[in-house]
C-alpha cells in the first residue's frame, strides 16, 4: 500500500496508515527524496503513529531518508512514535541517531519551523 | 512367600500403632515434667544467646505456648495447627527483629532438651524412643522453620510491592517540563518500570524537557547504567530532551568505566542547575518581578 504524500508549505508531510512492506518503505524513502527536489521542500514529516512495531529495516530506512533528504536541503522529522515502541526500539538498539523525533504532527512542524527560521535568519 | 508377605503386613500396622502408643507414653511423660522441662529450655535459650531482641519475660511465655503446641503436635501427628501457630508467631516475632537462626536454634534446642529428658526415663529401651520420637520431632522442626521463613518471605514481597508503587513518580513542574526523581536503588525491574512510566509521562504531558535527578540513586552497575542510557534514547524518539542531574562521583566512575557515550546524555550537576538548563531549553528566563512604587 503506497503512502500518501502531502505537500504543505515548505514541508512535504508522510503519514503511514498500515504496517508497511520492506518494499513500500524504500519506495517511500525515494519518493520523498524525490519530491524534497520536485517541491524544493525544506523539511519532511514522517509520521509512524499507527505503527505498533519498528523493525531494524525500517529504522534504517528512515535513518537513511533522515540524511539523503538532509543531503538534498530538507531536514526529516520522524513524529508519532508510540512509548513502548520507542521502548522496544532501544532495547533492540535500534535509537535513530541524528534522525530528529518529535511527540506528534504538531511538534514535528513546530520544529522544522524553528529549523528553518534559524537558516533564512543566518542567510 | 505368600507366608512372609502376610506376616509384614500384620507387623507394619503393628508397629506403627506400637509407635502411637510410645508417643503418647512419651508425651504423657513430657507433660509431667512440663514446668522443669520448660524452664530448663527457657534457661538453654538465654544461655545460647537466643531470643535477645525479646525480654526474658516474653521468651518465657512463647516458650510455654510452643512447648505445649510442639507437644500437641507430638501426640496428635497432625501439624496443621502448629503450621497456623508458627504463623502466627512468625508474624509477632518478625517485627521485633527474630533471625531465622534463632528461630530454628530454639526449636532444635526444645527438641534436644525433651530428647534428653526422654533418654533419662528410658536409658534401656533408648533406640525405640528414639525411633518414635526423632522422626516427629524433626517434622515438627522443619514445619516450624518452613512457616517462619514462608512469612518473611511474604513480608518481604510486600515490602518490595510496596517499593515498587511509590518509587517513580514523575511530575509536571510546570508546561511541559517534568521531573523525576529517582530516589534508592535501582534494579533492572525498577529501571524498566520507571522507563515506562517515565515515557507515558511525557506522552500525557507532552514534555519537551525532562529533568532526571538521581541524587538518591546510592550506586549503579553497568546493566542499570545502560537502562539509564536506554530511558535518555527511548524520551528522545518522543521528542523530548532528557537532562541527568545529580550524578554522585560513584556513578560517574561507573558511566565512564562501561564507556556510555556522554555525548548523548545531557548531564548537570545538581537539580537546580538542571532546572536552569532546561528553562533555557524551552526558552524561558526567570526575573524577579521589580517592586512597583505604591
Amino acid at each position: 500500500m503506497p503512502v500518501p504524500i502531502l505537500k504543505q508549505r515548505d514541508y512535504l508531510i508522510a503519514t503511514i496508515q498500515a504496517a508497511l512492506t520492506d518494499d513500500d518503505l524504500k519506495k517511500l524513502r525515494d519518493a520523498l527524496v524525490a519530491q524534497v527536489g520536485e517541491f524544493r521542500s525544506r523539511g519532511v514529516i514522517v509520521d509512524v503513529t499507527t505503527l505498533d512495531v519498528m523493525d531494524s529495516f525500517a529504522a534504517r530506512t528512515l535513518r537513511d531518508l533522515s540524511h539523503m533528504s538532509r543531503l538534498r536541503g530538507a531536514e526529516t522529522v520522524i513524529v508519532g512514535i508510540q512509548p513502548e515502541v520507542a521502548f522496544a526500539m532501544v532495547q533492540l538498539g535500534l535509537t535513530l541517531e541524528g534522525v530528529p523525533a518529535a511527540l506528534d504532527l504538531e511538534e514535528g512542524l513546530a520544529y522544522l519551523d524553528r529549523k528553518t527560521k534559524r537558516k533564512t535568519a543566518a542567510k | 512367600m505368600a507366608d512372609t508377605r502376610t506376616t509384614r503386613s500384620v507387623i507394619a500396622p503393628l508397629a506403627l500403632e506400637s509407635t502411637t502408643a510410645l508417643l503418647r507414653e512419651l508425651v504423657a511423660h513430657l507433660r509431667e515434667n512440663r514446668t522443669q522441662l520448660r524452664e530448663e529450655w527457657a534457661r538453654r535459650i538465654t544461655e545460647a544467646k537466643l531470643l535477645t531482641a525479646m525480654t526474658p519475660e516474653e521468651v518465657f511465655a512463647e516458650a510455654t505456648a510452643v512447648y505445649d503446641n510442639y507437644l500437641e503436635a507430638l501426640e496428635t501427628g497432625s501439624i496443621e495447627a502448629l503450621e497456623t501457630y508458627a504463623r502466627n508467631l512468625s508474624e509477632r516475632i518478625i517485627p521485633r527483629g527474630v533471625e531465622t537462626h534463632e528461630v530454628v536454634g530454639i526449636v532444635l534446642l526444645l527438641r534436644d532438651v525433651l530428647a534428653r529428658s526422654l533418654f533419662g526415663k528410658y536409658p534401656a529401651d533408648f533406640s525405640r524412643v528414639l525411633d518414635a520420637y526423632e522422626p516427629a520431632a524433626n517434622r515438627i522442626a522443619n514445619t516450624v522453620a518452613v512457616g517462619f521463613v514462608q512469612e518473611r518471605e511474604r513480608i518481604i514481597r510486600q515490602q518490595q510491592e510496596a517499593i515498587r508503587e511509590l518509587s517513580t513518580p514523575v511530575l509536571p513542574v510546570r508546561e511541559r517540563l517534568l521531573i523525576l526523581p529517582i530516589i534508592g536503588i535501582i534494579d533492572p525491574q525498577r529501571a524498566r518500570q520507571l522507563t515506562e512510566q517515565l515515557l507515558r509521562g511525557i506522552r500525557i504531558n507532552r514534555a519537551k524537557v525532562v529533568v532526571m535527578d538521581i541524587t538518591g540513586v546510592p550506586a549503579m552497575d553497568a546493566t542499570v547504567a545502560n537502562h539509564l542510557v536506554q530511558t535518555v534514547e527511548a524520551s528522545r524518539l518522543l521528542g523530548a530532551t532528557v537532562i541527568v542531574t545529580g550524578l554522585s562521583p560513584e556513578i560517574a566512575q561507573t558511566l565512564v568505566n562501561i564507556g556510555v557515550d556522554l555525548g548523548k546524555m545531557n548531564t548537570v550537576g545538581d537539580l537546580q542547575g538542571g532546572i536552569e538548563e532546561a528553562e533555557r531549553l524551552q526558552g524561558y528566563k526567570v526575573v524577579p518581578i521589580t517592586m512597583e512604587p505604591a
